[in-house]
């Protein structure tokens, strides 16, 4: 409980700690304090701006799905139409060369028909003139009735 | 029982022993002040606990990083943290000296009260085989320890009235404040002032000197209850000492925290005018 020399022996250790404290410790520990504080705020706002970018790119994203998903519907609807389209053509182009066919075939026919009729009439005609010739064997001149023969032969 | 009163000093002794200094005299102090005077024990362990928070610190400040931060700069920076919120809070104005004045003395004071835990007679007994006869480690728990650091705010109080207001402006303020500026209240103000002055600085290390010091008989009282080696006074050493050293660890702390606010707070004071 006595006052003596220490009273200011303490009195400057005190200032000595304090003015230390001031000169070497406090600086670089606020430093380091206000240096993280200012990465934190950094971090916050890059995260911050991170979370915008993904709502961005997740709709950006979502609008080139729906581009292309579009354009996947035209282009099939294209494809779909072209080979309607393809298919009209080969029908029409089927039809045809089956009419053309059909014609040439008819035509052919009437060909062979005429042809047909042709050596029909030739022989009826030569039928006829055999039993003509067989019936009038003695009256009749083939020479002298010639004409009429052929008249009578295109008759037929 | 006998041998105990024989070989053991009578529990009076005991208690003188562990409260007389080490001096530069190697004699018991024997007027109340003498300047002549120096507590030896007192200058080294307050010395020594100044030291090791310092080489705390500066392994703290050394390591200070803007990155992820350890464990003990973790620690320092909230005590650094807390000294700022409170100087920030307490003192409106220039804080380049005043706030690092609270950290360290936050720091130094919570060193020289931890002190506290050491068993009392361990330090006192090692010294003793050096053939050093006194020994009180507490620094705190020394008036001069105490009232010297109050001392020094005191310093810093006026030096700060001075820088604040102007020698003139503080002169006038030590007239005219608290009760107004009329001649006749000149005396009454300067006689107030003075007091408060006074009182602050004694009330400022008296506290811290009291807790310390009746903490510090405290567990001398439950030493003696040991030193008794019967085992009622065994057991009692045992749980008074374990109670009384856990909740010393608030005092310890709390009491750092104490005047580490009062300096902040009679600091601030000086930044503003009545």
């Amino acid at each position: 409980m006595n006052l003596n020399a220490t009273l200011f022996a303490q009195l400057a250790v005190f200032f000595v700690l304090a003015w230390f404290t001031m000169r070497f410790v406090w600086p670089p520990i606020m430093k380091a304090l206000d240096e993280r504080a200012g990465k934190i705020a950094d971090g916050l706002a890059a995260a911050d701006k991170a979370k915008a970018d993904l709502v961005h790119a997740e709709k950006k994203a979502a609008e080139e799905l729906r581009h292309a998903r579009e354009s996947a519907a035209e282009f099939r609807s294209g494809a779909e139409k072209q080979a309607a389209q393809l298919l009209e053509e080969a029908r029409t182009e089927a039809a045809r060369v089956i009419s053309a066919a059909r014609d040439a075939a008819q035509a052919e026919a009437g060909v062979a028909a005429q042809r047909a009729k042709e050596a029909l009439r030739e022989q009826v005609a030569l039928l006829a003139v055999a039993g003509a010739e067989k019936i009038l064997r003695k009256e009749i001149n083939p020479q002298a009735h010639a004409e009429l023969l052929s008249q009578l032969k295109s008759e037929l | 029982m006998s041998s105990s009163t024989e070989n053991a000093p009578a529990a009076g002794d005991y208690i003188v022993h562990h409260l007389t200094h080490l001096t530069n005299t190697g004699h018991k102090q024997a007027a109340i002040i003498d300047w002549t005077i120096i507590n030896v024990d007192t200058l080294f362990w307050s010395v020594s606990m100044g030291v090791l928070a310092i080489i705390f610190m500066v392994i703290a400040a050394r390591r200070a990083t803007s990155g992820v931060p350890g464990r003990l700069q973790g620690a320092v920076e909230m005590l650094v943290e807390m000294v700022e919120t409170q100087s920030k809070a307490i003192v409106h104005g220039d804080r380049r000296f005043i706030a690092p004045v609270a950290l360290t003395v936050f720091i130094w004071i919570l060193f020289m009260n931890a002190l506290d835990f050491l068993p009392v007679d361990l330090l006192p007994r090692i010294a003793e085989l050096f053939g050093v006869h006194h020994q009180r480690i507490v620094p705190t728990a020394d008036l001069n320890g105490a009232l010297g650091m109050s001392l020094g705010v005191l310093l810093l109080c006026l030096y700060y009235n001075i820088k604040i207001k102007g020698f003139g402006g503080w002169v006038h303020e030590l007239f005219t404040a608290p009760f107004g500026n009329h001649p006749l209240l000149y005396p009454v103000n300067f006689i107030m002032q003075m007091i408060e002055f006074v009182a602050k600085t004694v009330s400022h290390g008296m506290r811290l000197f009291g807790n310390m010091y009746a903490g510090e008989l405290v567990f001398m009282l439950i030493a003696l209850m040991g030193s008794t080696a019967t085992a009622l006074g065994f057991f009692g050493h045992v749980v008074a000492g374990s109670i009384w050293a856990i909740f010393h660890i608030l005092i310890v702390v709390l009491q750092a925290f104490i005047f580490m606010m009062l300096t902040l707070v009679y600091i601030g004071q000086a930044h503003e005018s009545h």
